[in-house]
């Protein structure tokens, strides 16, 4: 039952989560290897489009972290040539105050990485901690706990985002903090659906017997078997986490100037689309191209560690 | 059953007041001072600013602030803008019908091309339009509404003007035009105003329920029942139309339930973008301007609806599914 009421809100939550849940359905074979980790692998490695998402993820953290040995220029720098259009000097081309769009969207990696990740990170160890008292102690804190969720779940993610960072002051910080505060609620249901799952199950019991203590027995037994749809549902996560960052920054509630984020690249060139539409459709591009990646991983990830699901 | 319901509706009332409280909280104890951004650049002088504070209620210690804001919602007011002095109620009256025009084209849509795409999809399994809209569903899923706005704009606000095109491809861009509507229905040229903010706000949850209305579709052909109505003898058609649809659209009608509450997000985005003069707009700019009533009213609107929302379609899944009544007290 569980797993039926936290399903839905979850699909709803994210938007790009369903995308897992109602996922493409293909057949493989299920040959039995010795290693499940070389067995996981293997299943993901034969969809393509999962491996291509981890290729982009691959090369999207090289130049954030790399940035400075992918591009010439500073992402601050002042150039002579306002809104040029690309060229093979700027690949990208310019924006109004003629700093190098190739370049800004590379550091845009940097920012954009940075926040997805530390969010759902932090995301994740909320939902996780909540998720597992919840569903292992049960009772009035389950109960408790569960409601906190579903007042949390009633806030429009974005909505609510834009108001509390606007409250709190802009800012990498704060949005990070924003998103990651408010985006544990779907992993803390599915991991609470799990722990119950797999706290009925044998070696479990066989664990209590043996004397471990609660913490033990959460961290263990339970959180190895349980994490998995988590996992699949946080990678995921990383992409709405950067839509979420880049709408915020678009709408002037998130990261300020002149930091390069893409989605305050966006809200810049929007006011220049009839003549240099290229300042917009970079910075869009590569927040498509993240967002997709992700997906991509995500799905396959889920494929590969249950095949069962497919 | 009857339990169900009311422990269900009851929940509402915990999650409304958490709700409001939390982003009471957020607008009044988090530093940020909303006289100082009335001043603007030249400051407010102290005896104007006590003016201001006194007028508002601002003075007050905090516990009365929430007293007496909770006392005016009781009577349904939902207090006055900060900066222009309107009243929110006011702002909502005029705002509201224009959301509502969106978000029902933007329902239709998901409704027409989601479902009719998803069904295509299952039936023709593994063909060419079947791998177009899984590859369509999940660009969609990743691009966000302003992005998908500005897409929408490029292709039919500017690059038609700025080449030889037929003048019925050259959209507005900006706000609702004339205005005319005869309850949802536009009148007039007013659907060219109407046709790309609502393709927006669509975009995603039509990508959502077209994928959904496949797989349950999909999961649907391969049950007992169909094969027994092909077994009597009935044509594909029917069976598919009647007999199937009827069943994959359980899941599919309670996605687009929640698809609802999903789009408030997304109206905030689509509107900004499109200076569409909706609440999701209105409250993008009251919040740049930390003008509390109307982004705290107008929240709570949203709010509002949104819970009853999922409170239907918690229910609905309760009436579909047994189970759910029975066994999902511990959930």
């Amino acid at each position: 039952m569980a797993t039926i009421e936290g399903a839905a809100p979850t699909a709803s939550q994210t938007g790009v989560a369903s995308a897992s849940a109602a996922g493409a359905l293909t057949d493989t074979d299920q040959a039995q290897v010795a290693s499940p980790q070389g067995d996981i692998w293997r299943r993901f490695r034969r969809n393509k489009l999962a491996v291509a998402g981890l290729v982009v993820i691959a090369v999207m953290v090289f130049c954030a972290v790399f940035a400075p040995l992918v591009t010439s220029y500073s992402p601050r720098e002042l150039g002579s040539a306002s809104r040029a259009k690309p060229s093979a000097e700027h690949w990208f081309g310019t924006d109004v105050l003629g700093r190098d769009l190739y370049t800004r969207t590379v550091y845009g990696a940097r920012v954009s990485l940075k926040i997805g990740l530390s969010a759902v990170l932090i995301a994740t160890v909320i939902g996780v901690v909540i998720g597992a008292v919840a569903g292992f102690y049960g009772g009035k804190l389950d109960g408790l706990l569960m409601r906190s969720t579903d007042i949390f779940l009633s806030f429009p993610y974005i909505l609510a985002a834009i108001v509390i960072v606007t409250v709190i002051g802009r800012g990498e910080n704060s949005v990070i903090l924003v998103l990651g505060l408010l985006g544990w609620m779907s992993i803390a249901r599915l991991f609470r659906a799990s722990v119950l799952q797999a706290k009925q199950s044998d070696y479990v019991e066989a664990a209590r017997a043996v004397g471990c203590s609660d913490f033990r027995l959460i961290v263990r037994h339970i959180l190895p078997n349980a994490i998995q749809p988590v996992i699949v549902y946080s990678t995921i996560f990383v992409g709405t986490a950067v839509i979420a960052e880049a709408a915020l920054s678009f709408l002037g509630a998130g990261v300020t100037e002149p930091t390069p984020a893409w989605g305050l690249m966006v809200a810049q060139g929007r006011s220049f689309l009839f003549t240099s539409p290229h300042m917009l459709f970079f910075p869009a591009g590569a927040i498509l191209v993240t967002v997709m990646a992700f997906v991509f991983v995500g799905d396959g990830l889920r494929d590969a560690l249950d095949p069962r699901l497919r | 059953m009857g339990g169900y319901i009311l422990r269900r509706a009851l929940l509402v009332i915990p999650v409304v007041w958490g709700a409001i409280t939390l982003l009471f909280l957020a607008f009044f104890v988090v530093p940020g001072d909303p006289v100082e951004v009335m001043g603007g650049d030249r400051g407010v002088a102290p005896e104007i600013r006590a003016n201001i504070e006194a007028k508002f209620g601002l003075d007050q210690p905090l516990v009365v602030q929430y007293g007496r804001f909770w006392n005016r919602l009781a009577h349904g007011d939902l207090g006055e803008s900060y900066r222009s002095g309107r009243d929110v109620n006011d702002i909502l009256a005029t705002t509201a019908p224009n959301s509502l025009r969106l978000a029902f084209w933007a329902i239709v849509i998901q409704i027409l091309i989601g479902i009719g795409a998803g069904l295509i999809s299952a039936v023709k399994r593994y063909s060419f339009v079947d791998a177009l809209t899984t590859v369509s569903t999940t660009m969609l899923l990743a691009i966000p509404a302003f992005v998908m706005g500005y897409i929408l704009i490029y292709m039919l606000g500017v690059y038609t003007f700025q080449h030889d095109f037929p003048s019925w491809l050259k959209f507005p861009v900006q706000g609702i035009g004339p205005d005319r509507w005869l309850g949802p229905i536009p009148l007039g040229g007013q659907w060219r105003f109407l046709l790309m903010p609502a393709l927006t706000l669509a975009s995603v949850q039509t990508a959502l329920v077209a994928r959904m209305a496949r797989s349950s579709m999909l999961e649907v052909m391969r049950a007992d029942y169909m094969r027994t109505a092909a077994a009597g003898g009935l044509s594909r058609k029917t069976i598919y139309l009647k007999h199937g649809l009827k069943n994959a659209m359980i899941p599919v009608v309670t996605l687009l339930g929640l698809s609802v509450a999903e789009m408030i997000g997304a109206a905030v985005l689509t509107e900004t973008v499109f200076n569409w003069p909706g609440i999701g707009s209105s409250i993008a700019t009251a919040i740049t301007f930390l003008d509390a009533p109307i982004v705290l009213g107008l929240s709570l609107v949203l709010v509002l609806t949104y819970v009853l929302i999922n409170l239907a379609v918690d229910l609905s899944y309760a009436f579909f599914d047994p189970r759910i009544r029975y066994g999902g007290e511990s959930a």
